[in-house]
């Protein structure tokens, strides 16, 4: 287990019988009290294929039912109930190819993490770009990696919505057209776009993504995070 | 069979009638919005809902051909595969018996197909004898676009992705065609009460 910032940490399984999965698939956690009280949520896999291993990173949600306890009294050793991999739409793997435009919300980079670390892991040529938006630096998950990764393959820009630290340079707003145009690749590239966050900033994001020309079946979303009206 | 997961004490129960929740559902007061792609906009006066495969003539109206159909309050629980239910939701909108009535069709099933290529299947016994609607108003007003809006289905007795957003028709076919989820993982009828989720459920 490991943090990455004050409220979201990484949980490693090793999952027997694990019959693998591909990037932005995700499973379903079940919780089961003494008294048969039953508690289900679904999480994006974080990590690349790893043989009998994944890795979840849940965001604490501080009236949530199934992430606190994931969060704060899981411990290593203990076993829990999942189910998957679900999901056959928005995945990446390298047949897939590039360019890749992954635009995440707060923990809506999860999902695009596991894409981001199959292509590291796997090869293949696909040019990768990630524009994550977060409320501060200190609330980035997996900031340090996504530095080290960032290079030939991949470009990672962050906005900061909330707050910037001394001497920030990066964006300062909401992701909009402009942003997104500066980032790049244009619907010239004809780009697989993956837009993953809470359902607000996907509006946003897809609309603003169409209104720059490129093709709406070419952009697969995926909202979540707490359930917001 | 599952284990105790130690230490797990879930939420204080709430008064919620539990006889209502499917199993694995918690209850939302929320209304979250799940889709694949970009929400579509069509406008009012190029939109219209058609009936059309297995039957003698298609059947077409325009928006306020539609608009002027019979319609009908309706109040029901809906229920997310993601796990979320919502009870007592408020519809306005044509019952699918209005629209088939006087169609004689040998189909025994039907495609709900909507703007956006979004896709879904059905039994048409699954949305007929008072089970299913084309909605057009939720909470008494005009749903909204990210909502399905300006027009979607309901089906509440099945997982709420059998409820196409958008909706612009249905086509009446001899032969089963799995739509757009059911391809991608999901279960071919989306059961909430037997949480039929996936395949092989």
């Amino acid at each position: 287990m490991a943090p990455e910032t004050a409220h979201v940490k990484t949980i490693g399984f090793d999952v027997q019988g694990w019959l693998g999965h591909r990037a932005g698939q995700h499973v379903d956690v079940r919780l089961t009290a003494e008294d048969g009280y039953q508690a289900e949520r679904s999480y994006s896999i974080a990590s690349a294929p790893d043989g009998d291993r994944i890795e979840l990173t849940v965001e604490r949600l501080d009236d949530g039912e199934v992430s606190p306890y994931l969060t704060d009294e899981l411990t290593p050793g203990d076993r829990i109930e999942l189910r998957g991999p679900v999901g056959g739409y928005f995945v990446w793997e390298p047949a897939v190819g590039g360019p890749v435009l992954l635009v995440g919300g707060g923990s809506g980079v999860v999902p695009l993490m596991a894409m981001i670390r199959t292509r590291a892991a796997d090869g293949g040529d696909a040019e990768m770009r990630l524009l994550l938006s977060s409320r501060s630096w200190d609330d980035v998950i997996y900031r340090d990696e996504l530095a080290g990764l960032a290079g030939d393959w991949l470009t990672v820009a962050h906005t900061l919505t909330r707050s910037q630290p001394a001497g920030w340079t990066g964006y300062g707003r909401r992701v909009d057209a402009e942003m997104l145009t500066e980032v790049g690749p244009g619907p010239d590239a004809r780009p697989q776009v993956y837009l993953c966050g809470p359902t607000p900033f996907v509006e946003a994001v897809a609309e603003a993504l169409v209104s720059l020309g490129h093709e709406p079946h070419r952009i697969k979303t995926e909202r979540f995070g707490p359930t917001g009206g | 069979m599952s284990f105790i997961s130690r230490g797990f004490r879930g939420r204080p129960r709430s008064d919620a009638d539990p006889s209502r929740l499917p199993p694995g559902q918690y209850l939302t007061t929320d209304y979250p919005v799940l889709s694949a792609g970009p929400t579509p906009h069509t406008p009012l006066d190029r939109w219209d809902f058609q009936i059309v495969g297995e039957l003698a003539e298609p059947r077409r109206w325009t928006w306020d051909e539609f608009r002027a159909l019979p319609s009908e309050e309706v109040v029901k629980d809906i229920h997310c595969v993601t796990k979320w239910s919502k009870f007592d939701t408020h519809w306005r909108g044509v019952s699918i018996d209005t629209l088939l009535d006087g169609v004689d069709t040998s189909a025994g099933y039907v495609v709900q197909y909507a703007d956006g290529g979004y896709t879904t299947n059905l039994p048409l016994q699954d949305v007929t004898g008072g089970k299913a609607w084309v909605v057009y108003d939720s909470d008494g007003a005009p749903l909204a676009a990210e909502h399905g809006g300006p027009a979607r289905m309901l089906v509440p007795h099945l997982y709420f992705w059998k409820s196409a957003k958008w909706v612009r028709g249905l086509r009446l076919q001899a032969e089963d065609e799995p739509g757009f989820w059911e391809r991608n993982g999901y279960n071919n009828y989306g059961d909430p009460w037997r949480e039929q989720r996936y395949w092989g459920d």
